[in-house]
């Protein structure tokens, strides 16, 4: 299966690959999915105190698809508020990165991950995390 | 150096320019049908399939009145599985075969169990071998056939064919084994071996795809299977359709190159082969998957930890290798056969199958050695699990969230 251009170019070149500090309250963290399944996504967030996304990094552990949709969904992250980020939807992903119906569940887990981030900065300053409608993948 | 470069020589291998010049006379010049006995057309093509016939029979010393061709190892699988197991009907039900065999043979398995047939799937010891006390405890009166491959095709472990038949044997059964990945590579010696049927294939050892053989056993003892097509009879009655004379004259020119040049070449391969593993293994946490002393020479399967193949793959993007990942596949499930040594699913998803072969150069193992370090680097620095395992986190007692 040949990948697309879009993918090629995030995977050689992935964007804001790191690690921001998961104790600080302005920092939420996503990890998700599991080694056993051959894809694990940790997305974390930096947020300003207008709830405004100002840095985003990842680190994935997976294939091609896993790692270009992390890379994008961090791109996409910054300068987005948190509310905002909570809207982005994985078919987005999907159609920006041209994802084979195989690969459709990395764009799932990219969204989790994003929901999972902002879940762990909204309790960690005592909002009320937002439900997740748990996606079937 | 051109690539990239080719180190799938376990999926197939390229094919011998000398094999395509034995086949191309067959295409044209030579084009009768093996099986018209009244004119020269037919003549000129059963003269290459009887001398392919010895060149095959004579790479596992077999007479060549045993050898039945085929499309393929497949097709040979089948035959010989679902043949036995409808000829001996009235003697037993009883197969016994193991977990990590290939498709062809699990599945025709599973298809015999469907008509009434029992069959026991063995499990195989952390390093891909059959335990043999437990085949021997599986063993019954009503075993008529065990099926176990000569050489894996992920790991390269070679089963202790010798022993295995024997057991067989004592017990009344036939031994029938899968040699796709052996024969051509390593010395296969079916009267030694003890073996009843063998299927294998040309395009596994430089002769072209769509064409392979079943060894069937005629002297002690007299072995027969049912055929699954019906048709003209070709093949002593047991495997009817037209002959593909150009097919069949590359696997005897392949076999017979084997044949002649397997020692050189298993040496050659084995050095290259233990430089890559051991400059490979030099990572960190990194492992080499399956025995590593009875292997095939050519093989070398590892995984690296922490970092996922399908991915991993993508960075090795100058090498052309395979992956127990099957991160493309719907169900998402790692390799069978690595799952069956114990492996973590992680550990199977991170595991790369290097097959060297004829044509591999130490040029191109040294360059495949510095890409895959570059690309587990890489990968590594990219991946959540490798940070926490340098942080000492105890993945193990994450609870990740399964989907």
């Amino acid at each position: 299966m040949a990948y697309s251009e879009k993918v090629i170019d995030h995977y050689t070149h992935p964007r804001n690959v790191g690690t921001l500090d998961k104790a600080s309250n302005t920092v939420g963290t996503g990890l998700v999915g599991a080694p056993e399944c051959g894809d694990v996504m940790r997305l974390q967030i930096q947020v300003d105190e207008n709830h405004m996304i100002t840095d985003a990094k990842f680190k994935t552990f997976g294939c091609g698809s896993a790692i270009a949709s992390s890379s994008l969904a961090t791109e996409w992250l910054k300068g987005k508020s948190i509310d905002d980020a909570m809207k982005i939807d994985n078919m987005d992903i999907v159609e920006e990165l041209a994802l084979p119906p195989v690969k459709i569940h990395c764009s799932v887990l990219a969204e989790d991950a994003i929901k999972a981030a902002i879940n762990d900065y909204r309790i960690k300053n005592g909002m009320e995390a937002l439900e997740v409608e748990k996606s079937h993948h | 150096m051109n690539l990239p470069i080719y180190l799938d020589n376990n999926a197939t291998t390229p094919m011998d320019p000398r094999v395509l010049d034995a086949m191309l006379p067959y295409f044209n010049a030579k084009f009768g049908n093996a099986a018209s006995r009244n004119h020269a057309f037919g003549w000129a093509a059963e003269e290459g399939v009887d001398y392919a016939r010895e060149q095959v029979a004579k790479l596992i010393g077999a007479s060549e009145k045993e050898i039945i061709f085929t499309s393929g190892a497949t097709e040979s699988d089948n035959l010989a599985i679902k043949g036995v197991f409808e000829m001996y009907k009235d003697k037993g039900n009883h197969i016994i075969t193991c977990v990590t065999e290939h498709k062809a043979v699990i599945d025709a398995c599973k298809h015999v169990e469907k008509l009434g047939g029992e069959v026991t799937y063995l499990g195989v010891k952390a390093d891909g071998l059959i335990d043999l006390s437990e085949l021997e405890a599986a063993m019954t009166e009503k075993t008529i056939l065990v099926a176990i491959m000569y050489g894996n095709n992920e790991i390269g472990v070679i089963q202790p064919v010798k022993e295995i038949s024997a057991i067989a044997h004592k017990h009344g059964a036939l031994f029938m084994t899968d040699a796709t990945q052996a024969v051509g590579k390593i010395p296969v010696d079916v009267n030694a071996d003890g073996i009843d049927l063998m299927a294998f294939s040309a395009h596994k050892m430089y002769g072209p795809k769509g064409v392979g053989a079943l060894y069937v056993r005629r002297k002690n003892p007299r072995v027969k299977v049912t055929a699954q097509m019906d048709g003209g009879g070709h093949e002593r009655g047991m495997r009817s359709g037209t002959l593909n004379v150009p097919g069949i004259v590359g696997l005897g020119k392949a076999c017979e190159l084997c044949r002649l040049e397997m020692d050189s070449e298993a040496q050659r391969l084995s050095a290259l082969r233990d430089k890559l593993q051991a400059s490979l293994t030099t990572m960190e946490e990194s492992y080499v998957n399956g025995n590593t002393e009875y292997r095939l020479p050519h093989v070398a399967n590892i995984s690296f930890k922490y970092v996922e193949g399908e991915g991993l793959m993508m960075a090795m993007k100058d090498l052309a290798v395979s992956s127990g990942s099957a991160c493309t596949s719907a169900s998402l499930e790692p390799s069978y056969v690595l799952k069956s040594l114990g492996l973590s699913d992680d550990l199977a998803h991170s595991s790369i199958r290097f097959g060297l072969g004829r044509f591999t150069t130490e040029e191109e193992v040294d360059f495949a050695i510095e890409q895959t370090k570059k690309a587990v680097n890489h990968l590594r620095d990219l991946s959540p699990l490798w940070e926490m395992f340098k942080e000492g986190v105890d993945l193990d007692k994450i609870e990740w969230a399964e989907h």
